[in-house]
């Protein structure tokens, strides 16, 4: 990076230090820092569509859609999720190759679980064979966005349909009464008014989803986890410039200080917002905000 | 191999007793069932540590953040900040590495690598912080007139405590206490994926589900398999809770008792 790098072996102390962490590996390392955001971003919001489909199914007048919500909301909160991660992950892989495979290769005539083994044809094959690693990075990415969205889901709807159910149950009877569908209900009287409601149980689920992000690595994608795994091991003096010992204690303290800082300022913001959605709010906030002012 | 062979063979592998190679070809649903029932003694050992040790340290924390004095206030707090504030899965790959470098520097310290004692005190300590935070919140809502009433009977110092204040904080903390210790248990599967090496292959129910998902390639047996067992063993932790509860809750009336309701906190 600096060019007093180009001969690390005469550097030492700071210099030495400032050459270390700006080697090739190391900016790959404060990449995955961005694909950890990244993550977080992409998921928040598709967790919400999620939930907010979940929650609107579990209170459908449909029956049948009725129970796929609320077993939707059941099974992912009884279940260890690290073990919905691992199982997501292999699973979607199957499903979207088996898709793919009854698509592409209607008059293939072996069965697709052969033992120990789940063959598709070669069209079928997701990433293909020929992409280019790229391609492959990013689809593991994107199964790993859609397992963490599902499971998440789940809780978010959880949080939702509570929510939905903690609006004031005058508020939907006026709507009744003044002549609107349960449509026109739920979009123009519930769901404006369920968020500040839904805010409590959604920060927690955003704190959640930020300490659940370092099972990115289980997933197999190349995160702050597998850099810091990478990086801290041993490396001796043949094969790197930059020869240390045993560091992976000191990289896993920095990945503590970040996710420590990470979770403190989102919940200084969070309470803002609360404060902020609480003014002029029914609710025991709103109360306790009004009575500061006065 | 009938099932009650590979029952006996497998049973207690987990523990290293029994068959010492794990099964490589044509994996039978009974293996399956047996393998990784066999991994659940490890989640229940580090769960049932974890928690009868952190009860007591919880207590101390949540004490010493109700505390006047700074210098017990300050590290109480900063205790809690620090395990809940940072992923369990960071925590336990930081302790490997940690208890790792201190191995090298002192003998001491060889056990410590081993999952049986290292993720114990990992999760001992984390515990101890959520439950901590918990009993905290508790300690802050014992109703005024109880410690009033407790003042005017001449009860004092340790006596009040234990008598008047410490029944009434459990009592209140007890719903939210059961989630924890259910959650703590779902929290030990994170244990043989993050650095703490299974030992001569022996793992916890996950890392058994996981081996047969990489070996069958389908995950669609071993996972439910081992959610089935998670389940069992989660209504197991709701019933024992339930009746310490009712036991906290027996001088009450029985409408105004409080029930335990399944809320997990979902992950750390």
């Amino acid at each position: 990076m600096f060019e007093y790098c180009t001969n690390p072996d005469t550097l030492s102390g700071l210099a030495w230090f400032s050459c270390y962490v700006t080697t090739g590996k190391h900016l790959s390392f404060f990449t995955s820092f961005g694909t950890v955001l990244v993550l977080l971003a992409i998921t928040a919001p598709v967790a919400l569509a999620f939930g907010f489909g979940g929650a609107s199914m579990a209170r459908s007048n449909l029956s049948p859609l009725r129970w796929l919500g609320k077993i939707y909301i059941a099974i992912v909160r009884g279940v260890p999720d690290i073990a919905f991660f691992m199982f997501f992950v292999i699973a979607l892989d199957q499903g979207f190759e088996y898709l793919r495979h009854q698509v592409y290769c209607p008059d293939w005539d072996q069965p697709i679980r052969q033992g120990n083994d789940f063959i598709v044809c070669t069209a079928a094959k997701l990433p293909l064979s020929t992409s280019p690693q790229w391609v492959h990075e990013i689809y593991g990415f994107f199964l790993a966005v859609l397992t963490f969205a599902i499971v998440f889901g789940a809780f978010a709807a959880n949080v939702i349909f509570g929510a939905m159910n903690a609006v004031p149950k005058a508020q939907i009877e006026t709507a009744a009464a003044y002549g609107m569908t349960s449509r026109q209900t739920f979009w123009r009287i519930i769901v404006p008014q369920m968020w500040v409601y839904a805010l409590p149980g959604l920060s927690n689920l955003w704190m959640v989803l930020i300490k659940a992000t370092p099972l990115l690595f289980l997933l197999g994608v190349e995160d702050i986890v597998y850099w810091a795994r990478e990086l801290g091991g041993t490396k001796h003096e043949r094969f790197t410039d930059y020869p240390h010992g045993d560091w992976r204690m000191w990289y896993f303290l920095v990945l503590l200080v970040f996710y420590l800082a990470f979770t403190r300022v989102s919940e200084v913001v969070l309470n803002r917002w609360m404060k902020r959605l609480s003014r002029g709010q029914a609710t025991a906030g709103g109360e306790a905000l009004r009575r500061a002012a006065t | 191999m009938s099932c009650m062979q590979t029952i006996s063979d497998y049973g207690l592998r987990s523990i290293g007793i029994g068959e010492r190679l794990l099964p490589t070809t044509d994996f039978t649903l009974c293996q399956q069932f047996t393998l990784i029932g066999s991994g659940m003694i490890w989640n229940i050992y580090f769960g049932v540590l974890a928690l009868a040790a952190g009860f007591f340290l919880a207590t101390a924390v949540a004490l010493g953040k109700a505390s006047n004095s700074l210098w017990v206030r300050k590290p109480s707090e900063w205790f809690i900040f620090l395990f809940r504030g940072s992923p369990l899965f960071i925590q336990f790959f930081f302790a490997y590495f940690l208890f790792l470098s201190l191995r090298s520097e002192i003998e001491f310290f060889q056990p410590f690598t081993a999952a049986w004692l290292g993720a114990t005190i990992v999760l001992f300590l984390n515990t101890s912080a959520y439950a901590g935070e918990i009993f905290y919140g508790a300690l802050q809502s014992v109703p005024k007139g109880d410690t009033e009433a407790a003042d005017a009977y001449g009860f004092s110092g340790f006596t009040k405590f234990r008598k008047i204040t410490w029944p009434t904080m459990m009592r209140l903390a007890w719903p939210a206490y059961t989630n924890e210790a259910i959650f703590l248990f779902h929290a030990t599967t994170l244990v043989f994926f993050s650095g703490f090496p299974a030992w001569r292959q022996q793992g916890d129910a996950l890392y058994y589900a996981s081996y047969f998902a990489d070996k069958t390639f389908n995950p669609f047996v071993p996972y439910p398999i081992l959610a089935g067992y998670f389940i069992l063993l989660t209504l197991l932790v709701i019933t024992l809770f339930g009746l310490v509860n009712r036991r906290l809750n027996r001088h009450l009336p029985q409408h105004s008792r409080s029930k335990i309701r399944y809320r997990p906190k979902l992950m750390r």
